[in-house]
């Protein structure tokens, strides 16, 4: 397939990640209200406040990392997709994966934090700050499991090649990382709880305290923006955790569904739980989600 | 006693311009070079809208995505905690409570305005980005309601910032609050909500009206 080819069908994939994502945070909101008693707002309702966000008739500025913040955090969402292989073996869904491997997407993922991090810095809101402060405390700490129950992989399935990643698991449900390499899918999936800021990890956000966190300054379509990017960097981590843990998808249906169950997991414990202070939940994933990850690879490497 | 007298240190003179003598100055000048950097220096002008199709559409967008950035002046900011519980549920309409001016585009002022809170409210306002709409709930922000003859409340806020929908009562219950964002709906998609273009025209006019209540004006005329 040609490069333009190439690029055509990974930018229609990633329209459909987008719709896809955003729909999953239109359900997920619905799914919170009902657990508090409420009807809550309908599915589309992500999309409207997006289009309403673009549509603000003004907008200022801060300066140029304040511009530049949203670009960097959108450019983490869609480099963190543009190298995962959505559907394993189809052409037309594999994005660049073959030039790019699993490390490639951690630093994407952890890109777009850091490019946010300093454009809300600008905007001089000291409640941004703080929740810069937090929300890249906490990502450190996460990243540690993650990355642990990443290298378990590799030394299970010898490569760092997402698609071949995914290729070994195929062949039935019980050669999934689930049951081949149980425990760094229980790290992985810990750590993605506080990757999806859903309680107990959500005093990030805290949108009690700390009015909406990081983006506190950013407004018309600069949060437009940032909330195509919930929906693309969501849609992008699920696909990313069902490659890595789940046995990637062979067709849209298998993937929309197994995302959403994924996505799930840390739904349910969101509303199920209270949450965590940032020092508490740093001690937490380096405790036992990192003792988990560090069995695992002893596991598979001595 | 002469002598004490003489030792007393005299006030130190504000360094802002005095505005009650000269209320028609705008200007950032009241404040200091570093601060003068923060705000914009530029007036505000009336939005111009997209065509009529679009328009329609976006309004419609609007007015199912209403953010509301709740102004607890007075009592009536009570009547918005039951609205997010389960029993009123606005979040069903598309609305949520946004903690921050700058993402907000329903101002809700719930309550009597004192002229030290008033300064706060033409702050948040002037942050707010268009299209911004303002709710006012209690007859306190009509007509005083009980503050009518108070010397440090303001009796109409519709004389410092646009109003679009009052909501009446003392107060008024949840469902009557429901009913004035209701009513906010219709006049946004009839286009009718156009409160952020009309204080741009008339903007000396307002700045007029606030200054002449606030007596120490110690802020930017230009809060965005």
């Amino acid at each position: 397939m040609s490069i333009t080819l190439k690029l055509i069908w990974a930018f229609i994939s990633l329209g459909v990640v987008t719709v896809w994502g955003l729909t999953l945070n239109g359900i997920v909101q619905k799914i919170f209200a009902r657990v508090q008693g409420r009807l809550g707002p309908p599915v589309w309702q992500p999309f409207i406040d997006i289009i309403k966000n673009n549509a603000k008739r003004t907008a200022i500025t801060h300066g140029i990392m304040f511009y530049l913040g949203p670009v960097f955090r959108i450019a983490g969402g869609i480099g963190t997709y543009m190298f995962i292989p959505v559907i394993f073996g189809s052409v037309y869904f594999s994005n660049f994966s073959m030039s790019g491997d699993v490390l490639l997407v951690m630093y994407f993922i952890f890109f777009g934090q850091l490019g946010m991090a300093l454009g809300a810095g600008e905007g001089g809101h000291p409640y941004s700050a703080v929740a810069v402060s937090r929300g890249l405390a906490q990502m450190t700490a996460f990243e540690v499991p993650f990355a642990l129950s990443v290298i378990s992989l590799v030394a299970q399935y010898g490569t760092l090649n997402i698609t071949e990643i995914i290729a070994a698991q195929q062949g039935g449900f019980l050669q999934w990382t689930l049951f081949t390499n149980p425990l760094a899918v229980i790290a992985a999936m810990i750590s993605m709880l506080g990757m999806n800021m859903y309680n107990p990890f959500s005093v990030v956000i805290a949108p009690q305290e700390i009015p909406i966190g990081p983006p506190t300054e950013y407004h018309s379509s600069f949060l437009g923006m940032l909330a195509t990017n919930r929906g693309i960097f969501a849609g992008a981590k699920l696909i990313l955790f069902m490659n890595l843990f789940f046995g990637g998808a062979t067709n849209l249906f298998s993937l929309m569904l197994k995302t959403f169950w994924i996505y799930m997991f840390s739904v349910f414990v969101g509303a199920a739980y209270p949450r965590f202070r940032t020092e508490d939940s740093i001690r937490f994933f380096l405790k036992y989600p990192t003792a988990i990850g560090i069995i695992s690879i002893l596991l598979f490497t001595l | 006693m002469n002598d004490i007298n003489d030792t007393i240190i005299p006030e130190p003179v504000p360094e802002y311009p005095d505005w009650r003598k000269d209320a028609k100055t705008l200007t950032n000048a009241g404040l200091s070079e570093e601060e003068q950097d923060w705000f914009c220096d530029a007036r505000p002008q009336p939005a111009k809208k997209s065509w009529q199709v679009m328009e329609n559409f976006l309004n419609w967008a609007r007015s199912n995505s209403l953010w509301i950035l709740a102004f607890g002046t007075g009592c009536g900011a009570i009547e918005l905690r039951p609205l997010i519980t389960a029993r009123y549920d606005i979040s069903r309409l598309g609305m949520q409570p946004r903690p921050t001016p700058r993402q907000a585009s329903v101002f809700m002022i719930g309550g009597y305005v004192s002229i030290k809170t008033l300064k706060r409210i033409v702050r948040s306002y002037e942050q707010m980005q268009g299209p911004k709409f303002v709710v006012a709930v209690c007859s306190c922000a009509i007509n005083g309601g009980m503050y009518w003859d108070s010397y440090n409340t303001v009796k109409r806020i519709d004389e410092y910032i646009p109003v679009d929908v009052y909501v009446t009562g003392c107060m008024p219950r949840p469902e009557a609050v429901l009913a004035g964002f209701s009513k906010l709906k219709e006049l946004i998609k009839g286009g009718k909500a156009e409160g952020q273009n009309l204080y741009a025209e008339k903007f000396d006019w307002y700045k007029e009206n606030q200054k002449r209540v606030i007596k120490d004006w110690n802020m930017p005329d230009y809060n965005w």
